[in-house]
């Protein structure tokens, strides 16, 4: 048994081993590791050190740009595993939810952009939630599992948006044109703040999402009901919870917070719809998140900016020759070393076994 | 307590940063900060989600690039660098980190690019950029274009020729994502396959994207197994799907390359080569000659770089001793000259619909 | 008398518990010896080194006067050291004899296994040690005592000379113990050695020699059990004096709470398992429900608590029609469950004690505004682990996984009996659990009752319905296949009504 404790620990040793397991590699090929980590702190913090410290605001701007769909993915996959639900549809809400946002943003004509960016946020999370409606319905009145529905909707709904785009103002065969700026998130005030990034307004969408998360999951009685449903479906129906239509509800709040991540796509990070031909994989790394993260609202917060940081990093990366692969090789070990949590305790208590033998021994 | 450790925070972080800069100014690669001592000028290249090893578009830019540079003697490792993007949101800020990072000159290969480019050159006056296969007007950019639909003419000569001889009434089209670019290399190759066998059926099919060899190779199954015994590529690494798909079935099958000579992609276990020819498109030109300017001097900002059939910048791949037969060759080269003497007028209007296939007579 | 196993010293520690501290134990050759102690005293610890499942932190054992280090099973083995775990391992498409020879299998040439010559052995051991099992039938054609007796013949066939046993009687039905009694005690005769781990009193007077109690991982003391009664056996394995049979006060039985009519319910894969039950159950009263495992005593619950569908019949709370009602309202309309399986069923186990606590009353107690009132559960959290005594390390901020099964029951009875139901449904309430926790929660029970509250009891603990029911059904087979007064009848006549002969009434009384 792993006790909660030990749950909270070995994220973060599996964060410091992953990163000592990078460096090794990075010394193997030749490169220098303090690079890699000055780059890795450059592309957090905008300060660089090998420059002598300069700070550079627009590296922090596109970090939290590239971080926050991966966060929301996170959100996504957390609240329905907190009910015991595995979301993989969430690559599929997102792609739903960021088609509606650009569909809103060119067919609903308002000047005021709050009121009209406000709108098309909304039917993002909206196309999320009706995405993750069908595996929750299927799941609930005929017990499909929500995989096998959740992996088709996502293959549904890349194809679907695909037709969608090309039914919008198209600039290439492969995008259309960028919305009305009313539309977007973008606002010059914090483009000028952050040295011309692409940062937006979604920051303010994924502090709400963190907090709705964070509240309905730990202290309304309706997250208590899922809570109960994810740990023990039996015994919550024993108790009398309403198990299947509980399901229903999580994976459409689930669909809602990978819509709203789908949105700040379309709407913050591009500013048009993309007609794609392979998926983002905007939700799949969101299962990372939430695995790291242990679905909690403060887990995914580290978590995704961790990966985010593994994510933003890598053209920083490959400018100081170092394999833009490395990020992603630091990412899939530390998600790796998470799931082999039993093996990391196994080990922690052989190792403590023998130093107390060799103390003895003393 | 936390006083110490804040201490200690702050002088690890000084020694940091020291270790960093010392192995930065020692190191022969590089920091990124190398401005000074091996390199004249520094190259940055931005190649899209392909990488420099496509085999292709990207593979040949960056070629064009390293031969200058070697022809120069500089340190490749240090003064040249390339960002693969991972995804279209990458664009922005790829070419941005290259641009603050202090590169000269800043290499954007695709149409794809368009866009990007024109948010990134205005906040970077002082770095060059170049961009191919569209045209970015802004001062600090240099533009190439190719007029792809003179080279894939002669190729679609070739595939006439060769498909007429053996009395294959079909020839296929795989093209990548449809629009105005990939469009021009479909008509051009229409009107190469009629000029010679107005007859021939040209089955067009696209597979919505550059980086899919798998939906490539799918689309070349549909096409071989409707009698298609010739199809040119026009897919970047989609592309590569169609040549090992030639290369299971043997002899007999046929793919035209693109962009660069792929005719050692083709290459068979008996010596032989799927690869009928190739439709040469000299990015690796275009990004020699850019990289030249900048080194000395005359780089232009805000001009146009045409390449055409006129300055070799696009053509057949005519060696001897390989698919093509010396009367082909001839043949190819004939058509060529008409081109270069105005005789021959190559539209880059597309007449055959994605998913379709037709005749000149049924199209015309 | 020669000594066979003697252990000296032992002494393990896991995480934040002792479980054995020291523990001396001397077992004589071709005696019965017990080993009784409550849940976590220590004796499964101390029985898994035995058997090499476990390394001890210090102590040594002696086999036969031999030091040894039993590092795995199969050093245990070779030293003639069986064990019958509480779960059998059994292959259940294979036959009896399949089973035994497994992993020992008499080979005839090229490897290929002698089945004839391992029947034949087989059948010898049955003969000398009157174990009645077929060594050709399948496992999953043969009742639990049976498959019991084919553990036994396994450690046999293994020449084992020390056999432990695990509970061994947890789940066979009372004519069943009374058979294992007579095997143990021609095993002893025999010259085998029996470890008999146990928290049952009467089994121990019934058929041990010696008697070891443990209390919190230290031995309390050895005894003969012929000196020793069950009063103090209980006292001194507890630590303090317990009272023995429940207090039942007699009283009369008021209005009905809860009517069922000619009841039928299909499990989940469609099986008819109720066929047509009709009773009525009281104010005031207990009624008992006796019955094998399996009888369709689940089903019949499930269907009152809305668990499961009913096909026909009805069922009626308080004169209301409930048959229809989803779970949560018949809970609001005056139901309580304490269900069987405590971890699957009763409890959410990753949940804080305090979350348990609230489980039916989430939104209209302990809610305000859909926001948890986190003051009103930490009050009632408090009270109610005040009130029944509930023992967790961090309080109510206790994970309920890390408690102990007594008190984990408590927490699921108290929940319950808090919300005061009309109509209280218990399944097996004490099972597993030791002498202290079940004296408890009876005693609860029993309360109840004095407050005029129906409670329907399910259990196949035959004392455990003796002790405390007013009324006893007998449910065998899906019907219901006798009715008796508790006062009126006795664990014989009522384990001859379990096994379906309806001639529970043609039984004649002693």
């Amino acid at each position: 048994m792993i006790s909660l404790k030990e749950k909270r620990w070995i994220p973060f040793l599996a964060v410091i081993l992953g990163l000592v397991a990078g460096t090794l590699i990075v010394i193997l090929s030749g490169r220098s590791p303090l690079i890699m980590f000055a780059t890795f702190i450059k592309a957090g913090t905008g300060i660089d050190l090998l420059k002598g410290g300069t700070f550079n605001p627009r590296l922090v701007g596109e970090f939290l740009v590239t971080t926050m769909p991966i966060l929301m993915g996170g959100l996504s996959i957390s609240f329905a595993y907190r009910t015991g639900l595995f979301n993989i549809g969430a690559e599929g809400q997102i792609i739903a939810g960021g088609v509606a946002a650009i569909g809103a943003g060119f067919f609903i004509p308002i000047d005021n952009q709050f009121i009209h960016s406000t709108i098309c946020v909304l039917a993002g999370c909206l196309a999320g939630a009706l995405w993750g409606l069908i595996p929750g319905l299927l799941k609930a009145r005929f017990n499909v599992h929500e995989v096998v529905v959740g992996i088709m909707l996502n293959y549904t709904a890349m194809y679907s948006a695909n037709w969608l785009y090309k039914q919008m103002p198209l600039n290439q065969m492969t995008r259309t044109e960028n919305v009305p700026v009313s539309a977007t998130l973008n606002v010059d005030f914090l483009r000028q703040l952050t040295n011309n990034s692409r940062l937006h307004l979604g920051f303010i969408h994924v502090i709400i999402a963190l907090f709705l998360f964070w509240l309905i999951i730990e202290k309304t009685s309706f997250g208590y009901q899922l809570r109960a449903t994810g740990f023990n479906k039996e015994g919550a129906r024993f108790a009398g919870i309403k198990v299947k239509r509980n399901l229903v509800y999580s994976l459409m709040i689930a669909g809602a917070f990978a819509g709203l991540g789908g949105a700040l796509l379309t709407l913050g990070t591009y500013g048009y719809g993309r007609v794609i031909t392979a998926f983002d994989n905007v939700g799949f790394d969101g299962i990372s998140v939430a695995l790291v993260g242990g679905c909690t609202m403060l887990g995914n917060l580290f978590a995704g900016l961790l990966f985010g940081l593994m994510k933003v990093a890598q053209p920083a990366l490959q400018i100081a020759s170092i394999p833009k692969e490395i990020g992603d090789i630091i990412s899939s070990l530390i998600v790796l070393l998470v799931a082999l949590q039993y093996a990391i305790v196994l080990y922690r208590n052989k190792i403590r076994d023998w130093f107390k033998k060799a103390r003895g021994q003393k | 307590m936390k006083k110490l450790l804040i201490r200690l925070l702050t002088i690890s972080l000084v020694a940091f940063t020291l270790a960093g800069c010392n192995s930065g100014s020692t190191s022969t690669s590089g920091s990124g900060d190398g401005t000074g001592s091996a390199c004249p000028i520094r190259v940055g290249f931005v190649t899209d989600v392909g990488g420099v090893d496509d085999k292709s578009f990207n593979q040949s830019a960056w070629e064009g690039i390293n031969r200058y540079a070697e022809e120069q003697g500089w340190d490749a490792d240090a003064c040249l660098k390339v960002i693969q993007s991972s995804s279209d949101a990458d664009y922005i800020p790829n070419l941005t980190s290259m641009a603050e990072d202090g590169f000269d000159l800043v290499i954007a290969v695709g149409y794809l690019f368009e866009a990007s480019l024109n948010e990134v050159a205005p906040l970077f006056p002082d770095t060059k950029f170049f961009v191919v296969d569209t045209v970015v007007s802004q001062p600090n950019v240099v533009s190439a274009t190719f007029a792809a639909e003179q080279g894939s003419f002669l190729v679609g000569v070739a595939a006439g020729l060769r498909a007429k001889a053996e009395g294959w009434d079909k020839v296929g089209f795989l093209g990548g994502v449809e629009g105005e670019l990939i469009g021009a290399f479909q008509a051009g190759y229409e009107q190469g396959v009629w000029a010679v066998y107005p007859e021939a059926e040209i089955v067009v099919d696209y597979a919505d994207a550059f980086n899919m060899p798998e939906v490539g190779k799918n689309i070349a199954v549909k096409q071989f197994d409707s009698g298609v015994h010739i199809i040119y590529q026009a897919a970047g690494s989609s592309g590569n799907g169609a040549i090992s798909e030639a290369k299971e079935r043997g002899s007999d099958y046929y793919v035209i390359g693109v962009d660069k000579d792929q005719y050692h992609d083709g290459d068979m276990a008996d010596g032989s080569s799927v690869i009928l020819t190739s439709m040469v498109k000299r990015v690796d030109v275009a990004t020699y000659t850019v990289t030249k300017d900048v080194h000395q001097g005359t780089y232009a900002g805000g001009s146009v770089m045409v390449f055409n059939i006129n300055n070799e910048g696009v053509g057949a791949e005519t060696s001897t001793g390989r698919n093509l037969s010396d009367i082909e060759i001839e043949t190819i080269l004939e058509y060529n000259n008409k081109v270069v003497a105005g005789e021959i007028e190559v539209s880059p209007t597309p007449v055959i619909p994605n998913g379709q296939s037709g005749t000149y007579s049924s199209t015309h | 008398m020669e000594t066979v196993i003697e252990m000296k010293g032992i002494t393990k520690q896991f995480p934040g518990i002792l479980a054995n501290d020291s523990i001396d134990l001397e077992v004589t050759k071709g005696s019965i010896h017990a080993l009784l102690g409550e849940n976590g005293a220590g004796k499964s610890t101390l029985m898994s080194i035995l058997f090499g499942l476990i390394q001890p932190d210090s102590g040594n054992i002696k086999i036969n006067g031999q030091e040894v280090k039993i590092t795995d099973p199969n050093v245990a083995t070779r030293l003639g050291i069986g064990m019958v775990h509480q779960h059998f391992k059994l292959v259940h498409n294979f036959t009896v004899t399949q089973n035994i020879i497994l992993g020992a299998e008499p080979c005839k040439q090229f490897g290929i296994v002698d089945l004839k010559q391992g029947t034949k052995k087989i059948r010898e051991l049955c003969k000398s040690f009157h174990l009645e099992v077929d060594p050709e039938a399948l496992i999953e054609d043969i009742s639990v005592g049976q498959q019991q007796r084919t553990e036994i013949l396994k450690m046999l066939y293994r020449e084992a000379e020390i056999l432990v046993f695990d509970e061994p009687t947890a789940v066979l039905t009372p004519q069943e113990v009374e058979d294992l009694m007579k095997i143990l005690r021609s095993l002893a005769a025999s010259g085998k050695t029996v470890v008999l781990i146990t928290h049952k009193l009467k089994e121990i007077k019934a058929v041990a020699d010696v008697v070891t109690i443990l209390r919190r991982g230290k031995v309390e003391g050895t005894y003969k059990v012929s000196e020793i009664n069950e009063k103090e056996m209980a006292a001194k394995m507890v630590g303090r004096q317990v009272q023995f049979a429940a207090h039942k006060k007699a009283q009369k039985a008021g209005d009905t709470i809860l009517q069922v009519e000619n009841l039928t319910v299909l499990d989940g894969r469609g099986i008819e398992r109720v066929k047509g039950i009709s009773f009525d159950l009281h104010k005031g009263e207990i009624l008992g429900i006796a019955g094998i495992d399996g009888n369709g005593q689940d089903e019949l619950v499930y269907a009152i608590t809305g668990l499961l569908p009913v096909k026909s019949g009805r069922i009626l709370l308080n004169g209301e029609d409930i048959t229809e009602l989803p779970v949560k309202n018949r809970f609001e309309a005056g139901l309580g469950h304490v269900p069987s399986d405590r971890h699957r069923h009763g409890l959410i186990l990753d949940f804080l004690l305090k979350e348990n606590f609230i489980i039916h009353a989430y939104n209209s107690d302990f809610a305000k505004h859909g926001l948890l009132d986190e003051a009103t559960i930490n009050q009632k959290a408090d009270q109610l682990i005040e009130e029944f005594d509930v023992r967790a390390s961090l309080g109510r901020q206790t994970i309920t996984r890390n408690m102990s099964g007594g008190n984990q029951q408590k927490a699921i009875v108290a929940r319950e009996i808090d919300r005061s139901p009309e109509l209280l449904i218990i399944v097996q309430p004490t099972r597993g659990l030791d002498v202290g926790a079940i004296e408890y929660i009876h005693s609860r029970i029993l309360e109840q009752r004095e407050n005029q509250k129906a409670i329907l009891l399910v259990s196949f603990e035959l004392d455990e319905i003796l002790a405390l029911c007013d009324r006893i059904l007998v449910m065998a087979n899906g019907e219901i296949s006798g009715e008796k007064k508790a006062s009126q009848t006795d664990e014989k006549q009522l384990g001859l009504l379990m096994l379906g002969h309806k001639s529970g009434e043609t039984y004649d009384q002693p």
